[in-house]
């Protein structure tokens, strides 16, 4: 016997990750609240993201309260690095998962009182396409990227690079062992995200790096302006 | 492996409409991926197959609308195709983009639900 079934079509008009997006959008309401301003790095494995950070965190503790939250597959040596440089840092175990999601954000600052701190910053797990789909909450987006990773590398992931508010190009001090053509990088990241700040920096020279701070200590004054 | 969360988002979505709407289950869900998502179709296929297994949705079919890139072209001025996925330049004139305007969906868009 066949049974007869109705089908019948309801529209919907939702973000697949509405859930994420929520979160996302509550904390980063509480970050304004609280005049924190949250930055996200995101990047290939091997972009000198944590040696960057390493430097950032050294820097904005002599001035400022900093926290990092640290996404990471497994192990938590890049936390333990982090840790030194004297700011609060706490690891995101993924496990299997290859990015971090608002939830995950959400959960390790519960019983943090971002009251007392002015910048956080959040490690994205090191990966180029896994985290561009979730937001995080935070107030600015930036994408690393080293010399050594070649020109092309904004065309091959226009999501990311699309979805950052800035890039900063690392170990800048191996341009021209490795005979990186930087012109056409920033060329082809203005083409995948028109009008991107663009940072040239080397954490072991120390090139850019005072511009590195200068860009944060502008985007909290623009993110949370009573600050 | 981004697109299991992806997947799971998608099987919670349409269970929770499910449920509020009535009816015995989703035959499909209609999706909009643009190029630049940053999701896989084939993964995000087979991550769904994984994901919809007992739920509301376990017959439930994944229908997928891609949405290619489009930009503002500041020489044409108005919205144009871009040369290719890894090639973001007016598909015309091939300048550089002001902005863009399409690529970055992913959203639900209807579901069939079967009474
Ligand atoms: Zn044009």
């Amino acid at each position: 016997m066949n049974v007869l079934k109705e089908t019948r079509l309801v529209a919907l008009r939702t973000h697949v990750l509405k859930h994420n997006d929520v979160v996302a959008r509550s904390l980063r309401e509480e970050f304004l609240a609280n005049e924190v301003c949250a930055i996200s790095l995101v990047s290939s494995p091997g972009a000198g993201k944590t040696a960057l950070l390493e430097q950032l965190l050294g820097r904005l503790i002599l001035q400022y309260h900093v926290a990092a939250l640290v996404g990471d597959l497994a192990t938590d040596n890049d936390a333990r690095r982090l840790g030194r440089s004297g700011a609060l840092v706490r690891q995101i175990t993924t496990g299997t998962i290859c990015h971090l999601e608002a939830e995950m954000v959400r959960t390790a600052l519960l019983d943090w009182s971002l009251r007392d701190l002015d910048f956080l910053f959040i490690e994205n797990v090191g990966n180029l396409v896994c985290p561009a789909t979730f937001d995080l909450g935070e107030q600015i987006r930036l994408v690393l990227f080293s010399v050594t990773e070649g020109e092309d590398k904004p065309l091959k992931y226009p999501t990311i690079f699309n979805s950052a508010d800035a890039a900063v190009i690392t170990k800048v001090d191996l341009a021209q062992a490795v005979e990186c053509d930087l012109p056409a990088m920033h060329r082809n990241l203005q083409l995948v995200r028109p009008g991107i700040e663009v940072l040239e920096v080397s954490a072991k020279s120390g090139q850019g790096l005072d511009q590195l701070l200068t860009f944060v200590e502008q985007s909290r004054r623009r993110q949370c302006p009573g600050t | 492996m981004h697109e299991l969360s992806i997947a799971m988002s998608i099987v919670e979505i349409a269970a929770a409409e499910l449920r509020q709407q009535g009816g015995t289950t989703v035959a499909a869900v209609h999706l909009r991926v643009g190029a630049w998502s940053g999701v896989a179709r084939e993964a995000l296929q087979s991550a769904f197959e994984l994901a919809r297994v007992d739920t509301a949705l376990d017959r439930c079919q994944l229908q997928i609308e891609e949405v290619a890139v489009a930009m503002h072209c500041p020489v044409c001025q108005c919205e144009r195709a871009i040369v290719s996925p890894d090639d973001p330049r007016c598909g015309v004139c091939g300048s550089a983009a002001s902005e863009f305007v399409h690529g970055r969906e992913l959203e639900i868009v209807a579901l069939e639900i079967e009474t």
